[in-house]
């Protein structure tokens, strides 16, 4: 299975090379690896359904506990299950939605990549495997929601939605990492075994944190749902399956996953419910202000991931099972309407309902389709999403804190997303025919197939949802409720659940009569609106970009004194920190020092400090003289007669050039403040000072034995030198000698060069006026 | 002695960090110069200062009688002064060059890489 997925990668790659040599027929050739894929899986069903989990086992990286072991349980069997199936059905789809595309080998590259790593994702066992693929979909989705890169708003919606999932996914990482150490294993069948220990440490709280904002942001739960209905810019396939049925589900999928081992707690609880809650009411809330059919598809989306999430939180054995159904509900009729979404956009010209009409009669197999496919999103029987919706509200009125909030958010969601349903069913397809941008027909059926497909699964699993019950039997076990006895059915009777739905479905259907009128009413919200969760992002980008422009206009300010002090200061508290309460400072040396000697350092001071304060040129240079002979004195005075003669010879060569040089360019100006100066002097002190201690304690800490001592036995024997000095330059440490003469040479030449450059700009300007001059 | 080099040492940064902060290009020539030196008998004092002990071998022996100077510091030093020789002419030709086209000694107008 690994080289599977692997492969997948491999095959991604291979895609402008397939479509070479299968042209438009490539999409088709491509299904083959989901459907093989799904194939696989199926044959994998007995041991699934059985209760066994399977691992399969591959090592990665050994030393740091990184494996690509893939686990495969129910959870992970039903959402490979998804991922392969639609993934074959919308590669199908889209060979006819972007025929003639001349990105077409692109977008399959992308997105059979994007499948493989929502594969590995829903598959991966170790918790760093699981990060990758969790990112590798990041990117692939944000290359897709990008596809058509020359639109702008395309550009900048991929761009939040990158920045948004990545940004949790940086919290996810910090999460995995705390998860880890907390329960002491990278795997997560075994972490999932822990719950307890994982419950009980102190690091669960900021944990949980960090992984909730890893998967709120991926799920687009509220307040990051934002991202998600701008990402409809992508071409309709890819909202159909990344943004509707698999990528969005990551971190559902993660939370599920994570349910036995975290879930559970007073945190878990109020916040999965709470936020899944809000997030419900707000996705279906926002949903009917729309009137592009993809945006209220996407807002319906955000209100299906909602409930999901609020399922999870709620996480009592019925919650689950109703998450079980409610996945899958949502995954098949949730495809199948933007499959038809994509229909109706690529017929008619356009993505506005209300600009559309009457097309049942010239689309009669995609009105049946929509039709089926609303009623499941309504909630309707005799279909799947029926199930799930009765088992949602039978779990909200179990909930034992915030009920009351809850179920009015829940109720409120379940009516709005009903008036969405006949919306996106009822408005194109009945009524007055409208003239359209483009005359529309019937689908053709490649484009057909997937949403019928869809849409007949959803009508079969509805009239017989006992089918499910091995399945949802078996997920619910990976979710953390082993051994639950599952027994699904259409009818339950007339109860509490009945009533609510019925009640949702009048006032559903009054709130779509009055659509026209209720969107008049709410666009008076407009205000209000415009302050949402994405206004706070807008600002947080356009407050990065400023943060930035004045950090480097701080830093990179283009005085090199400024770095200088930066730096200096950051040297001084650091070293000076770790000298001070790191080390302890300890001076025992006796000050053994001989008159000439002190005069010497007397002298060397002396030099240094008139160099500095003098302000003529020349008594610097000669100062700095002064300074260079004393330090060649000290060598003279401490056995290193050759370091004197350099010395010597350098300082020499120094005072001519400085004199020679100095002299052609400006007298000292005194162009700083005082207190500049003092500021100046304060950091040069306090460098200076470290050094000074950092000497200090070097001299007094333990010598380590000289490792020149092979030197100092060995210069006479293999070099045949009796200056050892003079031996370690030419001999033991030739190619530093080298190096030095290069970097001599080099200097030579630049020197050369500017002189020479000088010279013939001198005579170039000898025809001009006489530059101004400073003769100092 | 080294304690009295470690303050000679310090007196001597402080000194080459002061001038290296000047707002004027040729002071900060100076300051090179100075840090360049301070850098040297850094090395050459940590690695402890012998007295009247140079590293030399007598003639007719194969390695010196007794405790010798370390030479592996000198060795480094010498080749540090050279270099800061290479580095200093360069920087004072280059400074000198730079007064000529941009006719500014102050840093803070030199800003710009197009003059």
């Amino acid at each position: 299975m690994q080289l599977a997925v692997l492969g997948g990668f491999v095959v991604a790659g291979m895609a402008p090379l397939l479509h070479h040599w299968f042209g438009a027929r490539t999409p088709l050739v491509m299904a083959l690896l989901p459907a093989s894929l799904s194939a696989w899986l199926l044959g994998q069903w007995p041991a699934v359904a059985s209760g066994e989990v399977l691992l399969l086992e591959w090592a990665w990286v050994p030393g740091l506990d990184i494996t690509l072991t893939f686990l495969i349980d129910g959870l992970a069997w039903l959402f490979a299950m998804l991922i392969t199936v639609i993934g074959a059905l919308v590669l199908v789809y889209s060979g006819e939605y972007l025929r003639g595309h001349r990105d077409l080998p692109r977008f399959l590259v992308v997105i059979t990549a994007f499948m493989m790593s929502m594969l590995g994702l829903v598959l991966a066992d170790n918790l760093v495997t699981l990060f990758v693929f969790w990112e590798l979909t990041s990117i692939t989705s944000y290359l897709l929601i990008g596809f058509n890169h020359t639109d702008l708003a395309a550009r900048k919606a991929a761009l939040q939605g990158l920045f948004v999932t990545v940004g949790g996914g940086l919290a996810l990482l910090a999460g995995f990492a705390m998860l880890a150490v907390a329960g002491d294993s990278w795997s997560l069948a075994e972490l999932t075994r822990r719950g307890e220990l994982l419950r009980e440490h102190a690091l669960y709280t900021p944990l949980l944190v960090c992984v909730l904002l890893g998967a709120f942001t991926k799920s687009a739960q509220f307040p990051f749902h934002f991202w998600l209905p701008n990402a409809m810019a992508a071409p309709t396939p890819v909202s159909a399956y990344l943004h509707s049925a698999t990528m969005v589900k990551a971190g559902v999928y993660l939370l599920a996953r994570l349910h036995p081992a975290l879930g559970g707690t007073d945190g878990w609880v109020i916040t999965l419910s709470l936020v899944g809650a809000l997030t419900m009411a707000t996705g279906a809330f926002l949903a009917i202000q729309h009137t592009n059919v993809k945006k209220l598809l996407a807002y319906s989306t955000v209100m299906a991931l909602g409930t999901l999430t609020m399922l999870l939180g709620i996480g009592t054995e019925g919650a689950l099972v109703a998450f079980v159904i409610f996945l899958l509900a949502h995954s098949l009729y949730k495809g199948a309407l933007f499959m038809v979404a994509g229909i109706l956009d690529h017929e008619t010209g356009t993505k506005d309902v209300t600009a559309m009409g009457g097309l049942r009669r010239v689309m009669p197999i995609t009105a049946a389709v929509a039709g089926v496919a609303a009623l499941s999103l309504a909630g309707l029987p005799p279909l799947l999403g029926f199930v799930g919706k009765e088992l949602m509200f039978a779990s909200v009125l179990s909930v034992d804190a915030w009920r009351p909030l809850i179920l009015l958010l829940a109720f409120t969601a379940a009516f709005l997303t009903l008036a969405v349903a006949a919306i996106v069913a009822l408005r194109p397809f009945f009524g007055v025919p409208r003239e359209t941008p483009r005359a529309p027909h019937e689908a053709p059926h490649a484009m057909l197939a997937g949403p019928a497909l869809l849409a007949a699964l959803s009508l079969s699993f509805g009239l017989a949802p006992g089918l499910l019950d091995p399945l949802v039997g078996a997920t619910v076990a990976g979710i953390g409720a082993p051994g639950a006895e599952v027994h699904l059915a259409l009818w339950h009777g007339v109860n509490l659940p009945l009533l609510l739905s019925l009640a949702s479905l009048l006032l559903g259907l009054l709130a779509y009569r009055h659509w026209d009128r209720l969107r008049a009413w709410l666009a008076r919200l407009e205000p209000l609106m415009a302050r949402g969760p994405e206004a706070g992002y807008e600002a947080l980008m356009a407050g990065m970009v400023s943060v930035a422009g004045w950090q480097t206009r701080m830093l990179q300010n283009g005085h090199i004194r400024n770095y200088l002090v930066v730096t200096l200061l950051v040297l001084v508290g650091l070293v000076g920190h770790a000298l001070v309460f790191r080390h302890t400072l300890e001076f025992d040396f006796a000050l053994a020092v001989y008159f000439h000697e002190a005069v010497v350092a007397g002298l060397m001071i002396a030099g240094a400090v008139a160099a500095c304060v003098m302000r003529s040129r020349l008594a610097a240079v000669a100062a700095l003289g002064i300074m260079g002979f004393s330090i060649a004195l000290t060598f003279v005075l401490f056995s290193a007669p050759d370091l004197a003669i350099t010395q010597l010879l350098v300082e020499t060569l120094t005072v001519i050039l400085l004199v020679l040089v100095l002299f052609r360019l400006p007298r000292f100006a005194t162009l700083s403040t005082p207190i500049e100066r003092l500021r100046d002097l304060a950091v040069a002190s306090l460098t200076g000072g470290l050094i000074t201690l950092l000497m200090l304690s070097v001299l007094s800490g333990e010598r380590l034995p000289r490792i020149s001592d092979y030197m100092t036995a060995n210069s006479q024997p293999l070099g045949h030198g009796h200056n050892i000095v003079n031996v370690i330059l030419v001999d033991f440490r030739a190619l530093d000698t080298l190096g030095e003469m290069f970097v001599l040479a080099l200097a030579a030449i630049g020197v050369y060069a500017m002189l020479r450059f000088h010279a013939e700009a001198y005579d170039a300007r000898r025809q001009a006026p006489p530059p101004e001059r400073d003769d100092g | 002695m080294e304690p009295l080099m470690a303050i000679t040492i310090g007196v001597l940064f402080a000194a080459a960090i002061y001038m290296m902060l000047r707002r004027s290009i040729v002071k900060l020539v100076i300051g090179l110069m100075l840090l360049s030196n301070a850098a040297n008998l850094l090395i050459f004092a940590t690695a402890g200062m012998v007295r009247g002990a140079p590293p030399l071998v007598p003639q007719g022996l194969t390695a010196p009688e007794g405790p010798v100077a370390d030479p592996l510091p000198q060795a480094l030093v010498l080749t540090a002064i050279v270099i800061a020789f290479g580095v200093l002419s360069f920087a004072v030709v280059l400074v000198r060059r730079a007064w000529e086209i941009v006719r500014a000694d102050d840093l803070d107008k030199m800003k710009d890489t197009d003059t």
